[in-house]
């Protein structure tokens, strides 16, 4: 007992030695070391939620796969990991300068390429915050290769890539967000509201995929002669939907994790997240139901992401309750307009334009008539404008480019390659080696 | 020697086995096959495009046997695999020249 007492003595000595070497803490002090939690909280945070953004890649892999044939499931996965790696350096290089760099102007960004402005020792922010735009940048590139998939050469692909990340999203992202940086921009001066992307970054991958869509044409086989929709299967349904999955967790890092810190906020950004994307596999279902007879899956998936990406943008500024109509509405809106793209022709094997371009606008647009603060002729007024800005352009920027690629290095495969599949021609390779991979269904 | 070919529903398979069996039938080959008969296809419906499915999903199977079994493995198939609906298929019946057992070389009877 003596013994233990004795140690218990020693050790306190022990230990208020150590202390007095420090300062003792001041209500200053407290706060700095307070601030410093919260400080460390939102890096974790805004990491963490990147890291979710950048699994949403894997889900768009997944879902593009799932509604394409067999024969083309390489090259989509190629095209999913190349938007994603090209893109990441196109970003890093010229993109990441464009959007948040300084703009006296409000129209673009003039400084902070190859993340100059990062010096060792100096403060680490610009690269939590780099690291989250850069998986945003990468969502909107990676919408595209499904639109244009089992039709479009690799090399012409790549070079897409390199151009959507380097100059067509981030200038429009600089118009949008450039004051979250060093920028500013006019539009997000005039209070233009898309927090966490519907346009700046699903709409910009939409309208970019509707170029490409046009520019590419169909796939062979998909419209007959009379004008009738020949459906061209997907080949592996139960792919599609773990996609739609990985989309909608990855989603709770890209609507919450736009808060870029650690508070309280995040708790309704979540729920709307998940709400609307709720009511839009619903509202598609039932609409795909009364439509075509049966609860078609494709179209509920499909109405899972609209829901998501109508959300985007007014995820913060409205009430849960907005939030379902909100996804309701994107439910059974794109249906409709997938209907739509296959009437007018412009084949679209996932959806993509649908999802994202068109319920993007719907997000934004939405923003501005649910917006919890108030709404007014003016605050819709400026959402129009934000919308209509983003379609001219980025259709007219991305429409030239697939034009300009396709007259000079080529944007489509030949008829025989696409009839082989592109796994065979551009990589020389096989998805399914050990199966056999049927023509079935398919004209 | 005769063989059996037989096209059936697909769930009927393992009716049509075990019975085939029962009577002494000592190998079946299988396969997947699709095709159409009087059956025709059925339409079903992708991303709100309707399509016509032409060739329906069936299972093909492959008896080999002595000729004096091949009435009773006939009326065997016919009845398991019956459902009395369109599209039960049908089994045909072929004479057979030769059967040779690839690891002794045996031939004929001796084979099957």
């Amino acid at each position: 007992m003596k013994t233990i007492v004795l140690f218990l003595i020693l050790l306190a000595g022990v230990a208020s030695m150590a202390w007095a070497g420090d300062d003792s803490p001041t209500p200053m002090s407290n706060k700095e070391a307070i601030a410093l939690v919260q400080t460390h909280a939102d890096y974790v945070w805004t990491l963490v939620a990147a890291a979710l953004v950048f699994f949403m890649q894997a889900g768009f892999a997944l879902v593009e796969a799932g509604f394409t044939r067999a024969k083309n499931a390489i090259n989509i996965m190629m095209k999913n990991l190349m938007d994603f790696s090209m893109g990441s350096l196109a970003y890093w290089a010229i993109g990441f300068g464009l959007m948040f760099g300084i703009s006296k102007s409000g129209w673009i960004g003039t400084s902070g390429f190859f993340l100059s402005d990062f010096t060792p020792g100096g403060d680490p922010w610009v690269l939590a915050f780099w690291m989250f735009q850069v998986v945003f940048a990468a969502t909107a590139a990676t919408i595209v290769s499904g639109a244009m998939a089992e039709r479009t050469k690799f090399t012409g692909y790549l070079i897409y890539s390199l151009f959507v990340s380097a100059i067509i999203y981030p200038i429009f992202g600089s118009w949008a967000w450039g004051g979250l940086f060093h920028g500013g921009g006019w539009l997000e001066n005039l209070g233009f509201i898309d927090f966490a992307g519907s346009t700046v970054v699903h709409s910009v991958g939409g309208w970019t995929a509707l170029a490409g869509a046009i520019v590419l044409g169909p796939r062979l086989g998909k419209y007959a002669k009379d004008g009738s929709v020949r459906p061209i299967l997907g080949h592996n349904i139960p792919l599609a939907a773990l996609g739609v999955f990985i989309l909608w967790l990855g989603w709770f890092g890209f609507n919450p994790g736009s808060t870029t810190a650690a508070n309280k906020d995040i708790a309704m950004i979540f729920v709307n997240t998940n709400l609307a994307a709720a009511a839009g596999a619903v509202l598609a279902m039932f609409t795909a139901w009364v439509k075509f007879g049966k609860p078609d899956a494709g179209m509920s998936l499909n109405g899972a992401l609209a829901g998501l990406v109508a959300i985007t943008s007014p995820c913060a500024s409205v009430s849960p309750l907005s939030a379902v109509i909100i996804g309701a509405i994107a439910g059974i809106i794109v249906v409709f307009s997938v209907v739509f793209f296959d009437w007018i022709k412009v084949d679209d094997p996932v959806g993509a334009i649908s999802v994202h371009g068109v319920n993007g606008a719907w997000g934004t647009l939405a923003a501005g008539i649910f917006n919890m603060g108030g709404t007014s002729a003016k605050i819709i007024g400026v959402q129009v404008l934000g919308i209509g800005t983003c379609f001219v352009w980025t259709f007219c920027a991305a429409f030239i480019m697939f034009k300009l690629i396709d007259k000079t290095i080529g944007l489509r495969v030949s008829p025989e390659e696409e009839a082989y599949g592109l796994d065979r021609g551009e990589h020389g390779g096989n998805a399914y080696p050990d199966f056999e991979v049927s023509a079935y269904a398919q004209q | 020697m005769k063989k059996i070919e037989a096209i059936i529903k697909p769930f009927k398979l393992d009716e049509v086995k075990g019975a085939l069996t029962a009577i002494g039938v000592k190998g079946i080959t299988v396969s997947e096959v699709r095709g159409f008969g009087r059956q025709k296809g059925h339409k079903e419906v992708y991303r709100g495009a309707e399509y016509q499915v032409d060739f329906v999903s069936k299972v093909k199977i492959e008896v080999v046997l002595e000729a004096s079994m091949a009435s009773e493995a006939v009326t065997t198939i016919q009845e398991q695999a019956r459902t009395g609906t369109i599209g039960d298929g049908k089994i045909f019946v072929l004479p057979l020249e030769d059967v040779i057992r690839i690891r002794t070389g045996e031939t004929g009877k001796d084979a099957i």
